[in-house]
């Protein structure tokens, strides 16, 4: 019964772990929520949630589990007394949760009588809460509805009222990806070594022995710059246009990149389609933040590892248009060229069918190692990027 | 075990009571969020004072390390002390000095620790205290000691989300996030520290500040702590109740930007 209010919050996108689920139970054993729903919600709601953008989606399972549950004070006791009736756990219910979380069906029961097990010495308050092992705890919520009061308890209208509120629902992100895996991803660009830094804070252990010796044993502390990261980094990133819909994508991978902090220096430009005479040094495009392409390739040394970032999807024209110019496609093959460590990262997974659109694709990704803008895409084209060439 | 029910100095929102209770009792952290300023850091204290137990707070800045709150083993001091002939330099243990973990964890009764501003430190900087917080136990290599609480303490942590937290550590917190609070509580709360207010002023007060909340274009917007400052200023200051009504005096307390008094002025214009 509760068993499917944890897959149901699993199946809404709410990482709950099995531990943080045996948490709760433990919660409930020891009274923690005052036998009250409100209590309940809170419970559940402080040990499962990890930020403010889950509380939404909390929220949103909270009430489609228990919205069954009329709101007529009268017809609310019995079918709340039917959805907390004591199911003991199926023997299929086992298996799904075993299956669900890589754990045999003995591990989960051993934790689950551990943890019961690990109670019993502490905290035996609870008294509806006493059970004589194993799965039966779960047998006991019957007699909990004492404990309700369903009927004039205005604690489970509360709860109810609470979420059914939504008060977080701007919080909400929907985040498929967090910046922190991309921040983590970005980590893995290094290039430590030592010397040029301000401050000497690192005690220098060979020079204080080389130091020590030569004042015949008198001891003479050497420090040292820490060690820095001496990576550089180039980030070309598509704006405008088709890209609009993988805004958010960008702005995270743009944001990561920053955060993740630490590079000798960062040069973050933006370009509409393909790169072309001119880079724009901010994302809305205007033309009075530029820079001359023609600057960037000769300002930037080939030690600079770059990292093209769009859909490259465009108009075949826009890539190679023969207009006496330089066209995208020069341009693109000169910053081949120049800078040994480059990639592509493209938002939307790698087309599968060729079409107009797709034709753009193939002919860079002849030219480029292309790479998904996905966690693992990330990682692998980070790995490419540190790669001796 | 004894509950925490607020203090005399401290409101709080029921929920928040609750969960504190509840990580109290699983014995796990409590990671706290909220706007700046919503009393995070002072619920630490309020905790300590009112179930009398000892506060030790560990300040997160952008240079600390997990190793820094554990134990820190002063070479270099043992060096000098060598040279110079300082007694008791045999004994490892003189120069392991314990960081505010440390201290919790030696305690010999239970005490309150709090990891102010987590997300200030290092990305990696969570989890590494994942074993501690966990075993609430760490060995000392140099001594070959091993720390482990006698107590487990109450440990409260505290986040502003500049950087976001691994899910490793976020599972094995209790979290709550500090809403802003309506006005009944703010009411509640400037009663609590200025018992002596005038009736109309507070009302007036709370009037001007939650329609300088909702004012469109504030950058940084007031909380409860500036609310309180401002408040104890126009008492001071004893500036009638009706003037709110008109001007915002002392609007540099409740405002600490350049561009948001400059908002405020072209609003009160309009």
């Amino acid at each position: 019964m509760f068993l499917s209010f944890f897959y149901l919050m699993r199946d809404r996108g709410l990482r709950v772990s099995l531990e943080q689920w045996l948490t709760v139970l433990q919660g409930l054993r020891m009274n923690l929520h005052r036998s009250s729903l409100s209590g309940f919600y809170i419970l559940c709601r402080a040990v499962v949630t990890g930020s403010e953008a889950d509380f939404d989606r909390f929220d949103t399972v909270f009430l489609e589990y228990f919205q069954d549950i009329s709101r007529e004070d009268g017809a609310l006791t019995e079918e709340l007394l039917r959805w907390l009736e004591h199911p003991e756990l199926a023997q299929a219910d086992r298996e799904e949760l075993a299956a669900g979380t890589g754990m045999t069906e003995k591990d989960v029961e051993e934790l689950f009588a551990k943890r019961l097990e690990d109670q019993d010495g502490e905290h035996n308050g609870g008294s509806r809460w006493i059970g004589t092992s194993g799965y039966t705890a779960y047998g006991n919520y019957g007699k909990v509805m004492d404990g309700i009061r369903v009927a004039g308890d205005s604690l489970w209208r509360s709860a109810y009222r609470v979420a059914g509120e939504r008060r977080y629902r701007d919080w909400r992100g929907d985040n498929t990806l967090d910046s922190r895996q991309f921040q983590a991803a970005f980590r893995s660009l290094r290039q430590i070594s030592g010397g040029g830094g301000p401050e000497k804070t690192e005690l220098d252990v060979q020079a204080t022995v080389r130091e020590t010796g030569r004042r015949a044993g008198r001891l003479q502390v050497e420090y040292t710059c820490p060690r820095r990261n001496q990576m550089k980094i180039l980030l070309l990133i598509d704006s405008g246009g088709s890209m609009e819909p993988h805004q958010r994508l960008c702005s995270l991978l743009f944001q990561s990149a920053g955060k993740a902090g630490h590079y000798k220096d960062l040069k973050i430009y933006y370009f509409h389609n393909c790169v072309e005479r001119i880079l724009y040094t901010e994302p809305t495009l205007n033309y009075r933040n530029t820079i001359s392409t023609e600057w960037v390739l000769q300002n930037l040394g080939a030690d600079y590892r770059v990292i093209l970032v769009g859909d490259a999807m465009m108009a075949p024209g826009d890539l190679v248009s023969h207009s006496g110019r330089s066209s995208g496609w020069d341009w693109l093959m000169r910053f081949k060229a120049r800078y040994p460590h480059i990639i592509w990262l493209h938002p939307q997974p790698a087309p599968v069918e060729h079409n107009y659109w797709t034709g753009t694709f193939e002919r860079l990704a002849g030219e480029f190692d292309m790479f998904q803008m996905s966690l693992e895409g990330l990682t692998a084209g980070m790995r490419k990027l540190m790669e001796n060439r | 075990m004894k509950e925490f029910t607020g203090s005399s100095r401290y409101v709080a929102a029921p929920a928040l009571l609750e969960t504190v209770n509840i990580a109290i009792a699983l014995g796990k952290p409590l990671l706290l969020k909220g706007e700046p300023g919503t009393g995070k850091t002072v619920l630490a204290q309020a905790i300590a004072s009112s179930l009398d137990l000892k506060l030790l707070t560990w300040n997160i800045k952008s240079t600390t390390k997990a190793q820094d709150g554990l134990y820190v083993y002063d070479v270099v001091q043992r060096l000098y002390d060598s040279q110079l002939g300082t007694g008791g330099v045999d004994d490892v243990a003189r120069y392991v000095k314990l960081g505010q973990l440390g201290e919790a964890f030696s305690s010999q009764e239970r005490v309150v620790l709090l990891i102010d501003e987590i997300d200030k430190a290092d990305l990696e900087f969570p989890n590494d205290l994942l074993w501690e917080l966990d075993r609430m136990e760490f060995y000392i290599p140099e001594t070959r000691r091993t720390v482990r609480a006698k107590h487990r303490p109450i440990v409260l942590i505290t986040s502003n989300a500049e950087k976001e937290l691994p899910d490793a550590f976020l599972r094995r917190c209790v979290f709550h996030y500090i809403a802003f609070p309506d006005r009944t509580l703010m009411e509640e709360i400037v009663r609590v520290h200025c018992p002596d207010l005038e009736e109309a002023l507070l009302e007036g007060a709370l009037e001007a500040f939650y329609s300088l909340r909702d004012t469109a274009g504030i950058q940084k917007r007031p909380s409860t702590s500036e609310m309180l400052d401002w408040v104890r200023a126009l008492a001071l200051s004893g500036i009638p109740a009706e003037r709110l009504q008109t001007a915002l005096p002392f609007a540099g307390v409740l405002l600490k930007k350049n561009q948001d008094l400059e908002t405020l002025r072209r609003s009160r214009k309009a």
